[in-house]
């Protein structure tokens, strides 16, 4: 199972004013588990777009040899065809076909006098998700299904085009860790069965347990590739070749200088908005005081988003029981415009969906939730917001021309960025950021952490949702974890492990809660 | 960065908007070069007088279109506020303003009523007003019993068509109605100046001196003109008058106002105003009463032009207005479109009929040409956009 399966060759593409590659160079051995790393914006995407024909043959320079033939494709369809299938990052499925119908879909199996045959479809779904390991009904609406399981209905698609080359574009990010591991088993499994896959990746441990070799991209070319045997591959190799610079510490350094408490959430109960009787968060109780930063650590489905959402001006669920105390007063947050005067901010776990207004430029998202502030009659001083925005633009590091750029056409991470920008004009004693640094890349992931320690130095409180524990154990001070709706512990961040954590976070629903470890 | 910027960087970032009027132009030049009566005095005249009630609905249009809605129902609106308006006054012989008062009133009811549905019940616009497009119409006819009512005649006939004129005198062109808009071009540059003026204590990119002049000698010679001609018809048209106040009121309210930001912000992306702490019910129904309300002028207007209402009046304009919504730029998904691009939009439609008729092209013909035209606007500003985006 050796040899070369696809070799890409100084690959150049232009866009008006940027190039996006510049000489990337990329060769897969065939069988392997391919993981190509870079900060984004490095040209990853792009150089996925072009190995699969979204850009066609003639509007790149640079050669592509697939599997000893030199491969011009012009569509998507041709290089399908060939074997090269791309999974992307934003799953491309139809929430209300089935199973099967997705798996068919655009590649339908037409049997007699051109009509699907069903049973046919049906039965062959069946196999490709036993194939996967997904245990559905083929006629289930996919729509009704996690994102993990219809991350594995796309890997079925693409087996079903017989796939040869499979690219995955960062498949983890919206995974929790069980359905990661679950996903890259897979992966393992696809191999022994002669299948080469590409992986884009930021989860650098992820690379690390499943890659045979990476190839390191940074502006456009490719700095190295190494073989991840080799035990000089360390995950701060990939660092280093990704940002071009040595990252000692992924985290800031920070002296937490921790003050009064600012608020306190008591016995917070919430139900699911529309199946009565659902606890969705069960008497939760936490507090977090000025210059802390305090995590909350719980598997996808715990109830972290909810658990912020509901304190947020109630915008999750019903029935929402609990004192919420700011300064050591009760008070009453039945909106998010109360929550906002009441200066509590909550940066959304998807940018895109809950954050940003992609069609409009960064000045109006910037000012947003406080744009009170430029209008003292109701009419807002539109020199006076440019000013507000290029000041956050400044600041914050916002790598973009100016301000009145369209939010949709920033990076992740300056995305990201435009989202605290926001947050910080409301001018918030309390931010609480749900997965502030998810799909982001390493570089700009320490940029978000600096705004943090800034925010807690100027003596705000921050509390930070996430999911990755070794980012909560870099930059809280305390951490609380929950479990179906429950707070399950508390640990300063010196008490706690990874696997302490864990265990916490796991701990079901009639399991009793562990003695108080720790009273702040 | 004090920046001065060049003409080619102001054309690149206006495309979008200047794009749809570089259309409107070229519209005018192919009917003015095919008939030069078209340009007349006269006909000048008559482009305001009868196609203001398309720009008034497009304004309130564009609103709603912005906010992620669509509004069905503002032809049987404008025919039930005609049809209120002329059974007080006809019917019962009321003074004029008490018709206005009852028209405006019967607008906000039913802008409330749509509000309700679509804000606090949480149905689609589309459906809502889809509804009520039925239903305003019903009660068109019952209000009617059926039949039509005319004439209005006396200061309610004048909203429509009466003008302002001769109150200082001047042979054959009217002073007073050139005075009128020499005020308003010195009101539009002083405007503009403390624009600039701020723009540059902010230290933005501002046009170069010669360049802001040269726009302000273009701006006024076309006003000037047009104004000129107006004097020399039959002077100042009341619904000018009307239309000016809306323009310059709503400009301001969708561009400068909290609440305009909050429609754009609910269009463009609903969850995320509502965790940015913009109260989507309220806007989505002062948006609906706002659209009532702008029917009912309409319907005002649309009636006093006719001097009469009529079961089926209003018929199909609904369908003017958002077509030039979207020819004025408005995206069909929300969160983009203004109200300058709706009056465009609206006036190509006027400009189109009006030019049509002149010209004597079989009424057959003329939504054929309306219905390319507008496929082709879109199309137009589809490739507009994507070439401004890759000037970027």
């Amino acid at each position: 199972m050796t040899g070369t399966i696809l070799e890409m060759r100084s690959i150049v593409k232009e866009f008006p004013g940027v190039k996006a590659l510049d000489g990337v160079d990329l060769d897969v051995t065939q069988g392997e588990i391919h993981a190509i790393c870079g900060e984004n914006g490095a040209g990853k995407s792009t150089l996925m777009k072009v190995l699969s024909g979204v850009y066609p043959h003639g509007t790149y320079d640079g050669e592509i040899v697939f599997d000893g033939e030199t491969a011009e494709f012009g569509t998507i369809n041709d290089s399908e065809q060939r074997g090269i299938v791309i999974i992307h990052q934003e799953l491309a499925l139809v929430p209300y076909l089935s199973v099967a119908e997705n798996i068919f879909l655009g590649n339908e199996r037409r049997g007699r006098g051109g009509l699907i045959d069903w049973n046919a479809a049906n039965a062959e779904a069946a196999k490709l998700l036993d194939r996967v390991g997904l245990h559905e009904n083929p006629l289930t609406p996919v729509g009704t299904l996690g994102v993990g399981k219809q991350q594995l209905i796309e890997i079925a698609k693409a087996l079903s085009k017989e796939v040869r080359l499979l690219i995955l574009d960062e498949p983890t990010a919206a995974l929790n860790d069980t359905d990661s591991e679950h996903l890259l088993e897979l992966l393992r499994q696809l191999k022994a069965q002669g299948i080469t896959s590409i992986i884009i990746s930021h989860k650098l441990n992820e690379i690390a347990e499943i890659a045979d070799r990476t190839t390191i991209i940074r502006d456009g070319r490719t700095i190295e590739t190494i073989d991840m045997a080799d035990p000089s591959s360390t995950q701060d190799r990939i660092i280093r070749g990704m940002v071009g610079r040595d990252l000692e510490h992924r985290f800031p350094e920070r002296t937490s200088v921790v003050g009064d408490e600012v608020l306190r959430v008591e016995d917070w109960t919430v139900f699911h908005p529309t199946q009565p009787g659902r606890k969705i968060i069960d008497n939760a109780s936490f507090h977090v005081r000025a210059g802390e930063v305090v995590g909350i650590a719980g598997l996808m489905g715990a109830g972290r988003t909810e658990l912020a959402m509901s304190i947020f001006g109630r915008s999750y669920g019903k029935n929402i029981t609990g004192r919420l105390y700011k300064n050591g007063t009760e008070i009453q947050a039945r909106s998010v415009a109360e929550a906002i005067d009441h200066h509590i901010a909550y940066a959304t776990e998807d940018r895109k969906v809950y954050g940003l207004n992609l069609i409009d430029d960064i000045r109006h998202n910037i000012t947003s939730a406080a744009l009170g502030k430029l209008a003292p009659q109701g009419w807002v001083n539109g020199n006076e917001e440019i000013r507000v925005a290029e000041e956050y633009r400044r600041s914050l590091n916002v790598k973009t021309p100016d301000v009145l750029a369209s939010v949709g056409k920033l990076s992740g991470g300056n995305q990201q960025k435009v989202v605290l920008s926001k947050w910080l004009y409301t001018d918030p004693d309390v931010l609480i950021v749900d997965e502030p640094t998810r799909g982001i890349d390493v570089g700009a992931k320490y940029e978000i952490y600096t705004i943090i320690n800034k925010m807690v130095a100027a003596g705000k409180a921050v509390v930070i949702i996430s999911s990755e524990l070794p980012e909560l154990l870099g930059t809280c001070d305390r951490i609380y974890t929950l479990a179906f709706g429950r707070i399950t512990g508390e640990l300063p961040v010196a008490d706690a492990t990874q696997e302490r954590l864990m265990e916490l976070m796991t701990l079901d629903r009639d399991q009793p809660l562990p003695t108080k470890e720790l009273s702040a | 960065m004090n920046a001065i910027a060049s003409a080619r960087d102001l054309i690149a970032r206006n495309l979008r908007q200047s794009g749809i009027l570089v259309a409107f132009v070229v519209i005018v030049a192919i009917f003015a070069l095919l008939n030069p009566m078209f340009l007349s005095p006269t006909n000048l005249t008559n482009i305001v007088l009868q196609y203001t009630y398309i720009l008034i609905l497009a304004i309130g249009m564009v609103m709603v279109i912005v906010a992620g809605q669509i509004d069905l129902s503002v032809g049987s609106v404008v025919a039930l506020t005609g049809a209120v308006s002329a059974v007080v006054v006809i019917k019962n012989g009321a003074p004029w303003w008490m018709g206005v008062l009852a028209a405006l009133v019967v607008g906000l009811l039913v802008g409330a009523w749509q509000g309700f549905w679509v804000a606090y019940v949480g149905i689609p616009g589309f459906i809502v007003t889809l509804a009520g497009m039925l239903l305003f119409r019903g009660l068109t006819y019952v209000v009617l019993d059926n039949i039509s009512l005319s004439p209005f005649g006396g200061a309610y006939y004048d909203i429509a068509n009466g003008f302002l004129n001769g109150l200082l005198g001047g042979y054959g062109v009217d002073t007073f109605t050139l005075l009128i808009f020499a005020i308003a071009v010195v009101g539009f540059a002083v405007a503009q100046w403390r624009s600039r003026q701020s723009r540059i204590a902010y230290q933005q990119t501002v046009e170069s001196m010669p360049l802001f002049v040269v726009k302000l000698v273009v701006v006024a010679a076309v006003v000037m003109w047009f104004a000129y001609q107006l004097a020399s018809s039959r002077g100042l048209p009341i619904v000018l008058i009307i239309l000016a106040v809306l323009t310059i009121a709503y400009t301001l309210v969708t561009q400068k106002s909290v609440f305009g930001r909050h429609v754009y912000a609910v269009g463009g992306n609903l969850h995320a105003a509502q965790l940015s702490g913009v109260k989507v019910k309220k806007i989505n129904f002062w948006i609906f009463v706002n659209m009532g309300f702008l029917a009912s002028v309409a319907g005002i207007v649309y009636s006093s032009r006719v001097n009469s209402a009529q079961p089926s009046a209003g018929n199909m304009f609904e369908l003017d207005a958002i077509a030039a919504c979207f020819i004025g730029g408005a995206s069909t998904s929300g969160g983009v479109g203004r109200v300058g691009g709706a009056l465009i939009g609206g006036l190509i439609m006027a400009v189109l009929s009006n030019g049509m008729q002149l010209m004597g092209v079989p009424t057959s013909w003329q939504p054929i040409v309306k219905g390319l035209v507008l496929l082709l606007a879109v199309a137009f500003d589809i490739y507009n956009r994507r070439r401004a985006a890759a000037l970027r």
